[in-house]
């Protein structure tokens, strides 16, 4: 795996030269986005479109009124509800629930949130056993790598890297059966659940009007985390809110559709509380963590479309630069391709950490076209960079060239003085290969070193037109 | 065909050449105009036209965009008000895009906001070439012919800001002679983009890369799209890679007399 702490360019370079990484992503996303298609044919999926944003856009610019509601009915249901400002504190509740319990195993379903905050850590630090339980979490954590997308956190492994794996981690015989290699890893989980004290899980929606915690998984252990252990924890983003059941229902058939291709998801857990005294099974407490993390800065940022993002991973199969590079080249962040590419800056309390990422890409707008939400990501990405521009992220060069751009274009004459100048200094080039002179224009020399350059033309169109047009006795128009 | 030659009824059109066709690629203007005067329309060229602010505007340089947008405004829009033209048509996909929708962007913030008024005008009547020969001047076929394995890479402002894609295909159908070819995975970006082709030049290498393998694997001899700047990308690619294909401007396969040339970087 490349290293998620080096910086950007050096992960760029690392991911590009990684055959066997480019080969999975390029198979594992062109089946996922075929997937997708089918799945969305068969609905009226731009009515769908307008009717996720509708109910997200509902729960966003409600969202004091709906938390207020979900928390009353959470607590109805017997939940015990936690406000978390960032992570730091988010951590130390599950940690302090965790020692109160005198909790030494934990499993966990799968959560991009926990991810954010790093609650695995923090929970090994007190010297907890913490067990992902989703089969490409599981092989991650086994690996000791962060996941590369939002959705099929192991994405960048191809089969014969997950059985070296096993072979190694769990004593597996060597073979790349995708059924003994379930089966191995299933052997591992099932001992773990019926050993583990706590069951920690995100939550893809959190219904205000009943209470209730939905967890969307497709291998059923999202239903055993939260039903086997004395207690559940389901630590929660605020935006996940939404006002009714119906919501969810929707919101659960566009995700899925949008994810992996189905209809619906295998299994959909749907969590209102611990168990009653005539329940057959269920935790003895369920604890609910609603994290903000930097999501209300988002809206103050002005950003508050990013917030009604579902998580699907649309975006980022379709994503032709995520394709090339996966998502460890995007850092040392739960989230990538293009929704990385703008919530990873904007959730970071200094958006200029991650200045780079809105610039990894070609704005070719196949995101913004998939996006459930309709989530205009390429607009957000272009606004992202102006905010970095005005922060002062970009180069010295950037930003003469641009002045001088600026500059050059106001005025024809200083336009046409500019090509005649760039023409000559292009004549200089080697047509082939950057190096020699390039080396004075990085731009320009990082074009050539793979690619040839074209040569200005001879005579610019505003000459031939006025040729073209003299030779007919038309005056050239002003 | 237009249906009407006649004087009085033929369509004025300002021809926004870009800066890129006029300064590297001026036959590709030459090709449009041409296009457009056998279709009907009158062409006119302001020639104090320049850039449309594009490259700034997508580097995140807002200021710079908005003084170059504004230039190009001082241009075009007094054409527009004094009803001198009735179009301006230009031969790229996003050149197009960045006046139709992102000068909105642009001067949403303004004081004033006669500029933002202005680019309103001017996006109504502004055009894609291959969007305006077959909505405006309801061409079906160009004449043109072409003996080439032909594929059509739709750009990507073009195809998902302006949603053209059904009308430059169907012109180039139309080509007499063309074999066309299915490009797999056409709808996947060249790579370009501007500023990130050379900020990230690998990654927008790679994607190039990706690009000509899928072009050679449709066996394409020329590969037309609507956009020169993809069209600089692609031979960039190709002739470094020592692929047989060319990228070539869509006005040069549709121009009718000469069989069109692969779009060698003037030597
Ligand atoms: S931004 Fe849209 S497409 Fe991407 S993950 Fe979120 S909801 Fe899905």
């Amino acid at each position: 795996m490349l290293d998620v702490h080096a910086p950007f360019e050096s992960r760029v370079t690392q991911a590009l030269a990684d055959d066997h990484l480019r080969t999975a992503l390029d198979r594992a996303t062109t089946r996922l986005a075929e997937r997708r298609d089918l799945a969305v044919a068969a609905v009226d999926n731009p009515a769908l479109r307008h009717e996720v944003r509708a109910i997200r856009q509902f729960a966003i610019t409600h969202l004091p009124d709906m938390l207020q509601q979900l928390e009353t009915n959470l607590i109805a249901n017997g939940c015990q509800v936690h406000w978390a400002r960032n992570a730091a504190e988010a951590n130390d509740i599950v940690r302090d629930i965790a020692r109160r319990h005198g909790v030494r195993r934990v499993v966990k379903s799968k959560s991009m949130l926990t991810e954010e905050i790093g609650l695995n850590e923090a929970l090994e630090t007190d010297g907890i056993e913490v067990v992902e339980t989703d089969l490409g979490e599981y092989i991650i954590q086994l690996a000791h790598e962060p996941p590369s997308h939002i959705l099929a956190p192991v994405i960048h492994k191809r089969a014969e890297d997950i059985s070296d794996l096993f072979q190694r981690e769990l004593g597996m015989p060597p073979t790349t059966d995708p059924g003994v290699m379930c089966a191995t890893a299933r052997q591992e989980l099932r001992r773990k659940f019926l050993q583990a004290d706590m069951g920690i899980s995100g939550g893809n929606f959190a219904i205000a009007e009943t209470g209730t915690i939905c967890i969307i998984t497709n291998e059923g252990n999202g239903r055993m985390v939260t039903s086997m252990p004395r207690v559940h924890v389901a630590v929660v983003g605020i935006e996940k809110v939404v006002p009714r059941v119906e919501d969810a229902f929707l919101l659960w058939q566009a995700t899925t559709r949008n994810a992996t291709g189905q209809a619906v998801s295998v299994y959909f857990a749907m969590c209102s509380g611990p168990r009653r005294p005539d329940h057959a099974d269920g935790p003895q407490e369920m604890h609910v963590v609603l994290l903000d993390n930097g999501r209300s800065r988002i809206i103050d940022r002005g950003y508050p479309d990013v917030l009604l993002c579902i998580r699907c991973g649309a975006c980022v199969d379709v994503c032709p630069v995520y394709r090339e590079i996966g998502g460890h080249a995007y850092g040392a962040t739960a989230y990538s391709g293009p929704i990385g590419a703008v919530l990873t800056p904007l959730l970071a309390d200094d958006p200029t950490s991650v200045c780079e990422l809105p610039f990894a890409s070609s704005l070719c707008g196949a995101c913004g076209e998939v996006c459930p939400a309709e989530i205009d990501l390429p607009r957000i990405l272009l606004d992202l960079r102006s905010d970095m521009v005005n922060a002062g992220t970009s180069s010295v060069l950037e930003r003469v060239a641009f002045t001088s751009y600026a500059t050059g274009m106001q005025k024809p004459w200083r336009y046409r003085a500019l090509v005649v100048v760039a023409r000559w200094a292009t004549k200089l080039l080697p047509r082939n290969g950057s190096g020699g002179l390039t080396k004075l224009l990085p731009p320009l020399n990082a074009w050539m070193r793979t690619r040839v350059f074209p040569r200005f033309a001879r005579r610019s169109f505003r000459r031939l037109w006025r040729k073209r047009s003299s030779g007919r006795g038309i005056e050239p128009s002003r | 065909m237009a249906a009407d030659n006649s004087k009085s009824a033929r369509p004025r059109v300002a021809l926004f050449v870009t800066c890129m066709v006029d300064s590297l690629y001026p036959d590709v203007g030459i090709a449009t105009a041409d296009l457009l005067e056998q279709h009907g329309a009158e062409v006119i060229f302001p020639e104090g036209q320049t850039c449309c602010g594009q490259p700034a505007f997508n580097a995140g340089f807002r200021r710079d965009a908005s003084k170059v947008a504004r230039h190009f405004l001082d241009v075009f829009w007094p054409l527009v008000r004094d009803g001198g033209i009735d179009a301006i048509v230009a031969p790229s996909g996003s050149c197009v895009a960045m006046v139709k929708h992102s000068y909105d962007i642009l001067f949403a913030d303004d004081e004033d906001d006669a500029y933002q008024h202005k680019a309103q005008e001017v996006s109504r009547v502004t055009y894609e070439l291959t969007q305006y020969l077959v909505d405006v001047l309801r061409v079906d076929s160009t004449g043109a012919s072409c003996t080439a394995k032909l594929a059509y890479h739709p750009c990507c402002h073009l195809l998902r800001d302006l949603r053209v894609d059904e009308q430059p295909r169907r012109l180039l159908s139309h080509v007499e002679g063309a074999r066309v070819v299915d490009l797999p995975s056409a709808e996947e970006c060249c790579g370009f983009g501007g500023l990130f082709a050379v900020k990230n030049a690998g990654i927008s290498t790679a994607m190039g890369r990706r690009k000509a393998h899928h072009l050679s694997a449709c066996g394409a001899e020329l590969v037309a799209v609507n956009d020169v700047s993809c069209m600089t990308q692609l031979n960039g690619v190709l002739l470094r890679e020592g692929h047989r294909c060319r990228a070539v401007h869509i006005a040069t396969v549709l121009r009718k007399s000469e069989a069109p040339q692969g779009e060698e970087p003037h030597a």
